[in-house]
């Protein structure tokens, strides 16, 4: 890459990143994922810790099981878990809003004309999005970590952290996870042109279809077992295992050891690969009509 | 090609399946010369811009701006254009928008507030694009194109949703960019805006070019409307001068096609044949007269065909 090219690349990775943290919609997924993060991580196990043996939710865990889930110890798996799945919709949702309006606002052929290459409009896209995704699972790590301490401070719990490098390596599984599925999400908006349509089918994909093959191909129909093993949010779900604590409670949905946390890692990067190669590909060649 | 061409197509063709956008086109626009597209809704005008702008690929023929092929980055960042309406985030504010396309447009951010001013939009500038009337959005599709102080301007409709206000000082804005010597491109299909900015105008109609010239030279040399009795004798005395080319009753009055230096020679041999001029004027022939002409010829202009977008 020449100088110029590095700098253009910069300066429109820039610009992606003002749009993206100017659209309040980016505003409204954040606050979603945390949400979400906080309420099914740390609100309802402390509650139901906080009612005692007999209290609804428990999900058959004891009360010290359910505490010991909220403290800071258990802060990467509280980050992490919810990616493959549920929090990984949300950025489907964020890649799809970021290609996919630039069809539907007709934005696509303003930026053309101004004399960029289009593989570099759609390339500082795509690291636009992997650096937001990163943002946004910091943004859960600090929100996580936060709650765990002030449960730790609030029950007299002892402050048990991760080692830096169990941080390092389950934030940057899940950074990972969330950038695959972003990029599939922008992809699919370029395929698509369109914004409703790839979040429609992605996160039909993500909740509904791969869990029902997945489910299918463990119980009454092995043959699917090989089709379950390129899944994406099976493959993300098995690298997330992979770096999270030994678990006592239960995993969301979707959040299991199918093929093994190496070759989640690789699936896991080479759908992020494929998506971009794909988005770039397809938007290089196709009319601006 | 000539070699003073900015831009340059030879058979440019676009088909969407079995229905042909643009059919053939050849065209050349020079250097400094403020180019009018002329044709009805659906002709191929915006499909062409399209293409010379690398938003769309010809099925066949070839293009060439500004000396490279179409959709060529050193083109593209000496050519302003707006095609088709703006585009733009309705989240960021005017000047935001035209932050953002500087740095696609590598050029530095001190031209937005000059482009705005140029458009007198710099008083809005902060307000979101959301929230603007649809003249305003227009506007800042212009002070975009401008953005990048371009040699070639291409412009696709540039008042639609302007009001009268706004259609006049936008014309006078293209005026003022071919003052200042860039070569402006000007698709409409308002027939006074581009005989009022244009020196040449090419028509367009069902994809293909219909006519290429000077406005002058389409709207060709004013016709003499006569008021003569009586009118049985004028006719006569007209048809007999061989500087006339025709006459044809119209009404109440005769038409005669003859050359403007040969007007005071009408008058002179029809009092000289004893026929009582009542009435002499010259009438000149609108470019839209000459529009509905050529459209008329080659299919029609008003059940003109949609150009396909993509489902």
């Amino acid at each position: 890459m020449s100088d110029n090219s590095a700098t253009s690349m910069v300066a429109m990775t820039r610009a992606e990143l003002t749009k993206l943290v100017r659209r309040p919609a980016s505003w409204v997924l954040l606050a979603s994922a945390v949400t979400l993060s906080q309420v099914f991580g740390y609100v309802i196990p402390y509650l139901s810790y906080r009612s005692g043996p007999g209290a609804p939710m428990t999900d058959g865990q004891t009360p010290e099981q359910l505490l010991a889930g909220t403290l800071p110890a258990e802060v990467v798996t509280n980050t992490t878990s919810a990616f493959p799945v549920f929090a990984g919709a949300l950025a489907l949702v964020l890649g799809a809003l970021v290609s996919g309006t630039e069809f539907t606002g007709d934005t696509v052929k303003t930026l053309f004309t101004q004399g960029p290459r289009r593989s570099a409009v759609f390339g500082a896209q795509v690291v636009a999005l992997v650096v937001a995704t990163g943002v946004g699972v910091l943004v859960l790590f600090a929100t996580c970590a936060a709650s765990g301490a002030g449960i730790a401070l609030a029950e007299g719990q002892p402050m048990d952290w991760p080692t830096l490098g169990a941080l390092a390596s389950g934030l940057g599984s899940g950074w990972l996870v969330m950038a695959m599925w972003a990029t599939i999400g922008a992809a699919l908006g370029v395929l698509l042109r369109s914004v409703a349509l790839p979040i429609g089918l992605g996160v039909v994909w993500i909740l509904g279809i791969e869990n029902l093959i997945s489910a299918v191909a463990g119980t009454s129909l092995e043959a699917l077992k090989p089709l379950r093993d390129v899944l994406p949010g099976v493959n993300a779900g098995s690298l997330i295992v992979s770096v999270i604590p030994a678990q006592t409670g239960p995993l969301p949905p979707g959040v299991q050891d199918a093929v093994g946390g190496g070759r989640g890692l690789v699936t896991v990067a080479a759908y992020v690969l494929v998506a971009a190669v794909a988005m770039v590909a397809v938007v290089r060649r196709r009319d601006v009509a | 090609m000539s070699t003073d061409a900015v831009i340059s197509a030879e058979a440019l063709t676009k088909r969407y399946g079995s229905v042909v956008a643009v059919d053939g086109v050849d065209l050349t626009v020079r250097r400094g010369e403020a180019f009018g597209f002329l044709g009805p809704n659906g002709a191929g005008k915006t499909t062409t811009l399209r293409m010379l702008l690398g938003l769309v690929r010809p099925s066949s023929g070839r293009a060439s701006i500004l000396g490279r092929p179409p959709g060529d980055p050193d083109a593209l960042r000496r050519t302003g254009s707006l095609i088709e309406g703006p585009g733009f985030y309705p989240y960021l504010s005017g000047r935001t928008n035209l932050e953002l396309m500087a740095r696609y447009a590598a050029v530095p951010a001190s031209r937005v507030m000059p482009a705005l001013e140029a458009v007198d939009l710099a008083g809005r500038a902060g307000d979101r694009f959301g929230s603007y009337s649809l003249g305003m959005k227009q506007r800042l599709g212009v002070a975009a194109a401008l953005l990048k102080d371009p040699e070639l301007v291409i412009l696709d409709e540039p008042t639609n949703g302007l009001d009268p206000q706004g259609m006049r000082d936008m014309r006078a804005l293209i005026a003022d960019l071919g003052d200042q010597g860039r070569t402006v491109i000007l698709s409409s299909h308002l027939m006074q805006e581009v005989q009022a900015v244009c020196q040449r105008v090419a028509v367009i109609d069902h994809g293909h070019i219909v006519t290429v010239g000077t406005v002058e030279e389409l709207r060709g040399q004013p016709d003499l409307e006569v008021r003569a009795t009586p009118s049985d004798t004028a006719l006569a005395t007209l048809r007999a001068l061989s500087y006339v080319e025709s006459v044809r009753p119209d009404g109440g009055h005769l038409v005669v096609t003859v050359p403007t230096r040969h007007t005071a020679d009408v008058t002179r041999e029809l009092v000289a044949a004893g026929v009582a001029v009542t009435g002499l004027r010259r009438t000149e022939r609108q470019l839209e007269d000459v529009f509905f002409d050529l459209t008329s010829q080659s299919g029609s202009a008003s059940d003109a065909t949609q150009e396909p977008s993509h489902v």
